[in-house]
């Protein structure tokens, strides 16, 4: 299997403080990887510099084999990266279908735009029936639903998403993780970020651990979900 | 007080509310979007005066029609002042922005003093002179034909930006903008046509504007401080609260003008804004605040 998104040694930061360091990783086509880690370990940072939403000070991010590094945010999109960022950051006062409609930006995509809409409605049928509904009035759940149909508008290779589970019920963090098995199962490769350590290892193929803002640890999630350390350190034990 | 000249006011008043409306939605469509103020708004309304004075002088083009290459040189300088000034300081600190905004203000009302001088100039349409009857008031028909077009035309800016795409990535830009950026929206795009837009709007509105108010290149500054009174009026960012709002403040002047005196008439324009934001702090249709 050949490496779809590859990372070589990432360095980023905000300011005079450096939140990655030396960062590599890979996910393979086909595959779901996680990467955990606590607060402040550096996961958003990771997702923000390989989609160009923050300069990369050292290293190289390749989609495909192909070098996106330095490539704005809108090209990374259009290269096939979408990202489900923290906090969901819809646009509240539009409604569901514009939401939806707006992750459709490339011209491939928006030309694909009504079949694209309709496998997001069968996904997620809540929200054809919510579709006029303005997604500032959504409830949690129905909100992270709609920020990962909007990101499946882009019709992209690589769907990276952020802490899904923030903040929800969790018969809702279910769903939503039962959505992403079937979103994989569809060929959309998928690089999952989570602190919900458990559920993110059983949903995984393959998984890094960050600590600090470098990779500590990485291992097939099957094996991570019995290893000592993890279990310490996520699972309180 | 005679109920017919207050009728006449109120009548005039919203007619030539229309210009104002559509000058408050151009400044607030550019604030909603960048969060930057534009305090060139005014004169960027004179350079649409002065233009279609210059298209009617030496094109014998009427400014009934002329609003639309004009519209077209504002979207055009909108595009360039963003391109080339705003862009740099869109993350800036408020004081930045305000700093440059003012000294594109000072330039424009110094061109138009240059290429224009001080006098007051104003712009002949073959519609100037004539007016109708309604009942016991009468109104010019230059100024219904303002108001009319004004209103179109926010009509349309309206269509734009909730029924094509371009108009819904401008809304999701205003809305949030970090989350435009997330779905790979190329954000200084939306930037400059935002801008392009608000400026359109002003330059349209100055051109519709010219028929019947006498301007000069110091009217700028009085045009920018109305704009502003009636976006905070209507809300910040409020498409439909500079709409109401620059039909309100212009009811507002005009009566200003028939109880007390015209140089007065800001007195009660004004007055209304310090009423409505004693009882709405964020305006008619503002949410944040
Ligand atoms: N905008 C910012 N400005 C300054 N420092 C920041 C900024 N965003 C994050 N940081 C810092 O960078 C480090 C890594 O943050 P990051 O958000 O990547 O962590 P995270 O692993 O996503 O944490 P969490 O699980 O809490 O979301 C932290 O020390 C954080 O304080
Ligand atoms: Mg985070």
């Amino acid at each position: 299997m050949s490496a779809l998104l590859r990372l070589d040694g990432l360095e980023a930061g905000y300011g005079d403080m450096t939140a990655i360091r030396g960062v590599s990783l890979e996910v393979r086509q086909g595959e779901i990887v996680a990467l955990i880690g606590s607060n402040g370990a550096g996961k958003t940072t990771t997702l923000r510099a390989i989609c160009g939403l923050l300069p990369l000070r050292r290293g190289t991010v390749e989609l495909d084999g192909r070098r996106i590094s330095g490539l704005r945010s809108a090209a990374v999109v259009a290269g096939g990266i979408a990202h489900v960022p923290e906090g969901r950051q819809l646009f509240p006062t539009m409604t569901v279908l514009e939401n939806l409609e707006l992750g459709a930006r490339s011209t491939e995509s928006r030309r694909r735009r009504g079949e694209t809409l309709e496998r997001v409605f069968a996904l997620f049928p809540l929200l054809a029936e919510r579709r006029g509904q303005l997604a500032g009035t959504l409830s949690g759940g129905e909100q992270q639903m709609t920020a990962i149909g909007r990101a499946l508008m882009a019709r992209p290779r690589l769907l990276m998403l952020d802490e899904p589970s923030l903040g929800l019920a969790p018969v809702t963090v279910s769903s939503i993780f039962a959505n992403l098995a079937a979103i994989n199962r569809d060929g959309v490769t998928i690089l999952l970020v989570e602190q919900n350590v458990l559920r993110a290892l059983r949903l995984s193929h393959r998984a890094y651990v960050l600590e600090n803002g470098t990779i500590a640890l990485e291992g097939a999630s099957q094996r991570l979900l019995v290893d000592e350390g993890i279990k310490r350190a996520y699972f309180g034990r | 007080m005679d109920p017919t000249l207050v009728l006449q006011g109120v009548l005039s008043g919203l007619l030539f509310g229309g210009v104002y409306s559509l000058m408050a939605v151009g400044l607030t469509l550019i604030f909603g979007v960048m969060r930057v103020v534009n305090f060139a708004h005014g004169d960027m309304m004179v350079w649409g005066m002065y233009l279609a004075l210059l298209l009617s002088t030496r094109a014998g083009l009427d400014p009934y029609l002329a609003f639309v290459a004009c519209a077209a040189a504002l979207f055009a300088l909108g595009l360039a002042v963003q391109r080339g000034l705003v862009d740099r300081i869109v993350d800036a600190p408020h004081e930045m922005q305000i700093l440059l905004m003012l000294g594109v203000a000072l330039v424009l009302e110094n061109l138009a003093l240059v290429a224009f001088g001080p006098e007051p100039a104003r712009v002949r349409s073959a519609l100037s002179t004539a007016t109708v009857w309604l009942g016991p008031v009468f109104v010019d028909v230059a100024r219904l034909v303002t108001f009319a077009v004004a209103v179109v035309l926010t009509l349309a800016l309206y269509l734009f930006l909730f029924r094509t795409d371009v108009g819904r990535t401008v809304r999701a830009a205003a809305d949030n903008t970090y989350g435009a950026l997330v779905i790979g929206t190329d954000v200084r795009r939306v930037y400059a046509v935002a801008f392009g837009v608000g400026a359109a709007c002003v330059g349209a509105a100055g051109a519709l504007v010219s028929p019947i108010l006498p301007f000069q290149p110091a009217t700028g500054l009085s045009l920018s401080v109305a704009s502003f009174n009636i976006v905070i009026i209507g809300g910040m960012g409020s498409l439909l609260g500079a709409f109401i709002g620059g039909l309100l403040v212009s009811v507002a002047e005009s009566l200003g003008a028939v109880f007390l005196k015209p140089s007065l008439k800001e007195l009660f324009s004004f007055s209304l804004l310090i009423v409505i934001l004693l009882f709405r702090p964020a305006g008619l249709f503002g949410k944040r605040l």
